[in-house]
């Protein structure tokens, strides 16, 4: 399945928002979900949705993070 | 005894009028340091993209104890800053957004169409909507018609250190603003924040000033006294100033007449 994540395309095995969250937090390195967010196509999906928000081929993914800003 | 006026946001009472940002420091421990000195109690954030290369993990963990408050710094648009509020309330469980909209990227200068926009979206969505805008002051009374919690009208164009560009119209815009004038934006040292505040202003938000300064964590303790001084100064009411000098010391009984 190809999905956009951060505005790159890429191949990805994961079927849910939770699998990308933890594919992406291990390479990240991180173990909080704490100050970060995920949009799937425009919309947040909320933290107590990433299990059950399931992905689809050609989807549009953000993963932000609280960042130092003025 | 001298008491200070209280000043509230969307009914919060926030205990400093200084208000700071956290990006651009030497490293971690001058942002702690000088974030401690400033004795602020809103700090302001960005929400990017995660990527490897971007370390911000450790930020957060540092702003324990802030009232933190996201912004949507970069947006260009109504409809990406919307969507990073949204994720900035996500992220950090605040419905609390600094909303900036820029129209230009040489002056980062607002555009006024697109936040008026996104404020009333915001407004609509449940959040306390703090919009970063022109000193024009139609401007600042549409978005508090549009429900700002507040309006942050720049001092000068952001990280200038130009200070307080048309100190006229920030008087108006303080003098008939109902909602708070917070002042963002081109603060460049201590007395520009002090004036800021004489003008009337219920606050001030900086970061360049204090982050850029040789010595952050000195130049955040001395916003807070510029910041506090001015608005002592404020509440205090200034002499009128007069084109001739007026003695102050009695005119009778001079030695030698």
């Amino acid at each position: 399945m190809i999905i956009f994540v951060n505005g790159k395309r890429r191949e990805s095995a994961a079927s849910t928002v939770s699998d990308l969250w933890l594919l992406e937090a291990r390479e990240l390195d991180v173990e909080s979900t704490n100050g970060f967010a995920i949009a799937r196509n425009g919309i947040v999906v909320r933290k107590d949705r990433w299990d059950d928000t399931k992905l689809a081929d050609g989807d549009r993914v953000e993963i932000v993070r609280v960042m130092q800003g003025g | 005894m001298i008491v200070d006026d209280i000043f509230t946001v969307a009914g919060t009472p926030i205990r400093s009028r200084l208000l700071i940002g956290t990006a651009g420091y030497p490293n971690q421990r001058v942002l702690g340091e000088a974030l401690a000195a400033s004795d602020a109690e809103i700090v302001t954030v960005s929400i990017r993209r995660a990527s490897l290369d971007r370390h911000g993990s450790s930020t957060i963990n540092l702003l324990t104890g802030y009232r933190i408050l996201p912004n949507t710094a970069g947006c260009e648009t109504a409809r990406d800053a919307v969507l990073t509020a949204e994720l900035a309330r996500e992220a950090l469980g605040t419905n609390w957004i600094k909303l900036e909209v820029i129209g230009d990227r040489e002056t980062l200068y607002p555009d006024v169409t697109e936040l008026l926009d996104a404020t009333r979206q915001l407004v609509d969505n449940g959040f306390v909507v703090l919009p970063y805008c022109t000193d024009d002051p139609v401007v600042s009374l549409r978005l508090a018609d549009a429900g700002a919690a507040a309006v942050m009208p720049m001092g000068s164009l952001i990280g200038s250190g130009m200070g307080i560009a048309n100190p006229a119209n920030l008087e108006l815009i303080c003098r008939r603003s109902s909602v708070p004038v917070i002042v963002d934006a081109g603060i460049g040292t201590a007395s520009d924040a002090t004036i800021a505040m004489e003008l009337g202003a219920a606050a001030v938000l900086l970061n360049t000033a204090v982050a850029k300064a040789e010595d952050p964590v000195r130049m955040a303790y001395a916003m807070k006294h510029a910041v506090e001084a001015g608005h002592s100064a404020f509440l205090a009411g200034r002499i009128p100033r007069r084109s001739r000098a007026e003695p102050s010391s009695p005119q009778l009984g001079l030695v030698g007449s």
